[in-house]
């Protein structure tokens, strides 16, 4: 029996292992995935550069989001040293949002790359992948017994670990909602929730999720220290 | 009217003099006044009670104007501009205007546009204006954004303001208030003419009227007979807790049958759907009773003001939809359920009743509990001695001038010199700082960020002539789409189910956290009916008719207003002052007696801190009589400190007189002059403030009223939840990266406005230094009983809470007064 067989445990990090198509995969508050005895770090939908996306449209938010992303994803880099680094598609949030970066933030992917492997798997926003920043590109990568792709594949499918449709978990208590990202797997397959700062959400009972799954999944919603597990029944619906 | 004509003075032009005449009236002295100063070239700011003549006296130099031109030698465009807060007043007015119009046979062609005014007639307007053009502060804000309005206003004559009172202190009166600037500056002879009830504070609305720095001049009307108040004193005990005031239902509706037509106002829409139900209940003549609240759809409003317009309802159980408004001669008598929490609201509701000014108005108020038959009692000596509440001095807000700016310069070029003096010249921006202002400019250019990254994608652009000017056509129609200075809540329409897939008839709307509370099957009172909740689908709730006379599901919303500090002032020195118990109810009385006996009587200036154990855990009760949202503030801060003197609190409740925290150890040995220090305004608010969703809510105020985020898109709109949700994203950003941004300082602003109540709160933190007095008692007091039924009310619903609530309220009674 393999670690990944194990039931769900809840780590003193506040992280979740649990385990997918038979791998023990690490859910981390912050939204990133931990393959541990791969020693590979993966997120997914960073959106760099979705503020200026806006902004060359007319509408000013706040430029700082692809600052902030970073951030986080240094300090994940920084408390995990991984050797290998997966962004998993749509990490930039159009074809030209790599020349958009402010050069701090360049600094700071340099910053990132260095001392690991950076595998850039492309998505529908970045399908070309970046042209000058440091890193590798690919369509999809095996790892162990999980393949990881951008764009879940339709119907059930044995090991696949995706991005792109940004879940999120909706509970219901005390005559108040509580919307947050999650993790949504259900043991075979595990898609991740945006790990962007400006990314939002789609609700997990959303119709465009369950043919996804064999059986109902769990969320895994991201607490602000904690990761908490919700079944399929306490979870609702945008109304 | 029954009155001799006199001979008027000679101010008026003969066609006006004999249509008077024919009316058997006389012109008031204020209407004379106002033609006058019209004559003078003043701003003038009219104050005068409901009733009084005062919407014919606006117009009336307009149309004494207009009638001694031909139509032929008038220059082209609008002459007058009216503008009202309600849409419904604008076309109200327009109906009210026309009948002296029509009976002198004048040549003045008198239209209304709104938001629901359709586009061929919105574009035959701009194509061939009329004379009078009755509309909304939004649409003005629309005009300011024209391309051409400079053209198309170039020769207004007059602007007139109605309920002046009800805009001028709120975002929506600063956007207007820039608006007027603006058409100030495309007809620099126009004279703005404000309407307005009686305000406390005259001279303020002078100066909010008038371009500054001048003043306007103030015409009065003839005070009304003063109006006839009384307290319902109940045969029935007065509840000691509770807003539905339902122990007195019954002699309301018996009041009810003595009047021609009543309007009976609450605080609250859904105390409004709980007395529309019950005084049903009642209802064994069968009289017309109505509902009107703002959630109801506009049709079924538009039906109720009809039937009333036409003499039909005897009774209207109404909001504060109705606090402003048409003119309905037959309401004989204004009934207030649940304390008014304002003199100057009372007198505004008081003066719908009875607009002939010989006569005095007749009103009944309806105490819901004993600290409101306080407040009662103080509302009524308040409106006897002529004391209205204060409005607090405000200044201009940077979000609505940031929205401006926006359509200032869609409309035109303009230099930032010109924008800068022309926004200091309404009231509320008066004393804006330069800084100020170059901030807003530069956050409406390219979102004025520390990090300059969007220089190359501005806004608004500045030419090598040195005038700002929009930077696309597509920019400045998708500002266009989304001028005005109201945001709603996210609200779901509430549609009666046709199928699975809604699309059914609208009844109304309501907050969308109302439903997350429903599970489907749940029932519901809307609009006097029960309903069964289905669903929801996109933007629908999903209902169907429900046989269920009762609904499982009711709101026990207390109320939106908080107690005004005047009313506040009075309720506490009433209550010191026992020669005044006198004239209270009897078993109001003996509570007061029973709270001088059981611990104390609170004095006027100082502060009386209860505390006590009760059921394993202490409490901690005290009486600062300063409304909810002050209180709620010091709850909060109080909670950190008493946290951090290791006493465990676990939550705390407060209305609009007492405010109550419990913890897991005993509050008696603490220092209390410590405890309400005046320091707690400073980091434990900002600590606090940060964390809290408040602030959320309101940065996303300021990110929809400043253009930030975007309301209305082309085609399709975004919904409430949507719009949330990336606000919230932006706030978290931006408050790590640059925490003195423009939009955050805005939404501190507000907060401490609208929702902390900060500058009473400090005011009364001033008032108590050395004058907190501490009682230790064995239990629960009197006074605290009221406070201790709320704990816990907000989560209890279905029928049976009033019953549960009751027989918690019998043993916490029992024991005060044991």
């Amino acid at each position: 029996m393999t670690s990944g067989d194990k039931a769900p445990v809840r780590m003193a990090c506040g992280s979740v292992r649990l385990g997918v198509n038979g791998e023990a995969v690490v859910l981390r508050p912050s939204g990133a995935l931990w393959l541990e005895q791969h020693q590979t770090l993966v997120v997914a939908d960073l959106h760099l550069e979705k503020g200026s996306a806006y902004a060359a449209r007319g509408q000013m938010l706040p430029p700082y989001d692809t600052a902030e992303t970073l951030r986080r994803l240094q300090a994940e880099v920084d408390a995990l040293t991984p050797q290998r680094l997966i962004l998993l598609g749509d990490s930039l949030h159009d074809g030209q949002a790599e020349a958009r970066l402010a050069s701090t933030d360049i600094d700071q992917i340099d910053q990132l790359s260095r001392g690991l492997e950076l595998l850039w798997i492309i998505g529908n926003h970045d399908a070309d992948g970046p042209r000058h920043l440091p890193g590798q590109t690919l369509d999809e990568i095996t790892i162990g017994t999980l393949i990881l792709r951008h764009e879940p594949l339709p119907a059930p499918q044995q090991g696949e670990v995706a991005g792109h449709l940004h879940p999120c978990a909706k509970v219901v208590g005390k005559g108040r909602s509580v919307r947050r990202r999650c993790f949504a797997t259900d043991g075979q397959r595990l898609i991740l929730p945006a790990f962007g700062a400006y990314t939002g959400g789609l609700n997990l009972r959303d119709a465009a999720i369950s043919p996804l799954f064999a059986k109902p999944p769990i969320a895994a919603a991201l607490g602000k220290d904690l990761v908490h597990l919700i079944g399929w029944t306490r979870l609702v619906a945008d109304r | 009217m029954e009155r001799p004509a006199p001979s008027l003075p000679p101010t008026l032009p003969s066609p006006f003099q004999d249509w008077f005449a024919s009316k058997g009236w006389a012109a008031r002295d204020h209407q004379i006044a106002m033609v006058q100063r019209a004559q003078a070239g003043r701003h003038v700011l009219l104050i005068a009670p409901t009733g009084g003549g005062k919407t014919l006296a606006g117009f009336l130099p307009s149309l004494i104007d207009l009638s001694q031109t031909p139509a032929s030698e008038r220059p082209e465009g609008i002459h007058t501009l009216y503008i009202s807060p309600l849409k419904a007043l604008a076309v109200d007015v327009a109906r009210n205007l026309m009948a002296p119009i029509e009976e002198m046979g004048l040549p003045i062609r008198v239209e209304s546009r709104t938001g629901d005014t359709n586009l061929s007639k919105r574009q035959r307007q701009k194509a061939n204006p009329p004379d009078i053009l009755l509309t909304t502060p939004e649409q003005l804000a629309l005009f300011c954004a024209w391309d051409g309005a400079r053209a198309y206003f170039a020769n207004l004559k007059t602007v007139i303001i109605d309920e002046v009172h009800a805009l001028h202190g709120s975002k929506r009166g600063d956007l207007l208030c820039l608006g007027l600037a603006r058409l100030q500056s495309f007809a620099p002879a126009m004279r703005r003419v404000g309407l307005s009830a009686t305000v406390e504070d005259p001279d303020r609305l002078r100066r909010w009227i008038a371009p500054r720095p001048e003043v306007a001049d103030l015409v009065l009307g003839t005070p009304g007979a003063p109006p006839r108040i009384e307290v319902l004193l109940s045969d029935q005990r007065v509840p000691w807790a509770g807003h539905s005031a339902q122990h007195a239902m019954a002699e309301v509706y018996e009041t009810l049958k003595t009047a021609r037509t009543a309007l009976v106002f609450v605080n609250t829409r859904w105390q409004s759907e709980f007395a529309f139900q019950e005084l049903w209940r009642l209802n064994e003549d069968n009289l017309p009773i109505a509902l009107h609240h703002g959630a109801l759809a506009p049709e079924q409003r538009r039906k109720v003001e009809a039937a009333m317009a036409r003499g039909e309802l005897r009774a209207v159980v109404c909001t504060s939809t109705l606090d402003l408004g048409i003119d309905w001669g037959a309401v004989d008598l204004v009934i207030q359920l649940a304390a008014p929490k304002g003199s100057s609201r009372l007198v505004q509701r008081i003066g719908r009743s009875n607009h002939r000014l010989d006569e005095p108005s007749r009103a009944l108020l309806v105490p819901a509990n004993r600290f409101e038959m306080l407040e009662c009692q103080a509302a009524l000596e308040a409106v006897a001695a002529g004391a209205l509440d204060g409005d607090p001095s405000r200044s201009g807000a940077l979000d609505v001038l940031a929205q401006h700016l926006m359509g200032a310069c869609c409309g035109e070029p303009l230099s930032s010199e010109a924008l800068f003096a022309e926004a200091r010249s309404a009231a509320p921006y008066e004393d804006m700082s330069q800084q100020d202002f170059d901030d807003v400019l530069s956050f409406v250019s390219n979102g004025g960020y520390a990090l300059r990254t969007y220089d190359q994608f501005r806004r608004i652009v500045i030419g090598q002539d040195g005038l700002w000017r929009v930077r696309n056509p597509q920019t400045a129609q998708r500002h266009r789409l989304n001028v005005g200075a109201i945001v709603a809540g996210a609200t779901l329409n509430i549609r009666v189910s046709s199928g699975r897939h809604g699309g059914g008839r609208k009844i109304g709307e309501a907050e969308e956290w109302y439903f997350e509370q429903l599970t489907p099957g749940d029932t519901f009172l809307f609009g006097g009916e029960v309903w069964r909740f289905e669903g929801v689908s996109g933007m629908d709730a999903r209902v169907t008719r429900s046989a269920d006379k009762e609904p499982k599901i009711p709101s026990w919303g207390g109320t939106k207003f908080s107690m005004s500090s005047h009313l506040a002032e009075r309720v506490r020195d009433m209550i010191m002052d026992r020669d005044h118990w006198q004239q209270l109810p009897g078993d109001v009385q003996e509570w007061l007696g029973a709270q001088a006996t059981h611990s104390a009587i609170p004095a006027a200036d100082g502060l009386l801190v209860e505390t006590f154990p009760r059921g394993g855990k202490h409490y901690l009760v005290c009486y600062p009589f300063e409304g909810r949202l002050a209180h709620t503030t010091l709850a909060m801060l109080l909670t950190r400190r008493l946290d951090r003197l290791g006493v465990a609190p676990l939550g705390f409740v407060c209305n609009d007189y007492v405010l109550c925290i419990w913890a897991m150890k005993p509050m008696g040995g603490l220092d209390l002059d410590e405890l309400f220090q005046q320091d707690m305004l400073g980091d434990d608010l900002e600590a606090w403030l940060d964390e809290s969703v408040m602030l959320k809510r309101m940065f996303r105020h300021c990110a929809l009223i400043s253009g930030l985020i975007e309301r209305r898109f082309t085609g399709a709109e975004k919904s409430g939840r949507q719009v949330t949700f990336s606000s919230d994203l932006i706030y978290d950003v931006l408050r790590k990266h640059q925490p003195n941004h423009l939009l955050l300082r805005c939404a501190r602003a507000d907060a401490a406005v609208g929702m902390l109540d900060i500058r009473r709160l400090g005011d009364f933190l001033q008032r108590i230094v050395g004058k907190v007095q501490g009682i230790s008692l064995p239990k629960v007091s009197p006074f605290a009983v009221p406070v201790m039924m709320e704990i816990g009310r907000e989560a209890i619903s279905g029928a049976a809470q009033e019953a549960i609530l009751e027989e918690a309220a019998f043993d916490l009674i029992s024991e005060a007064l044991s």
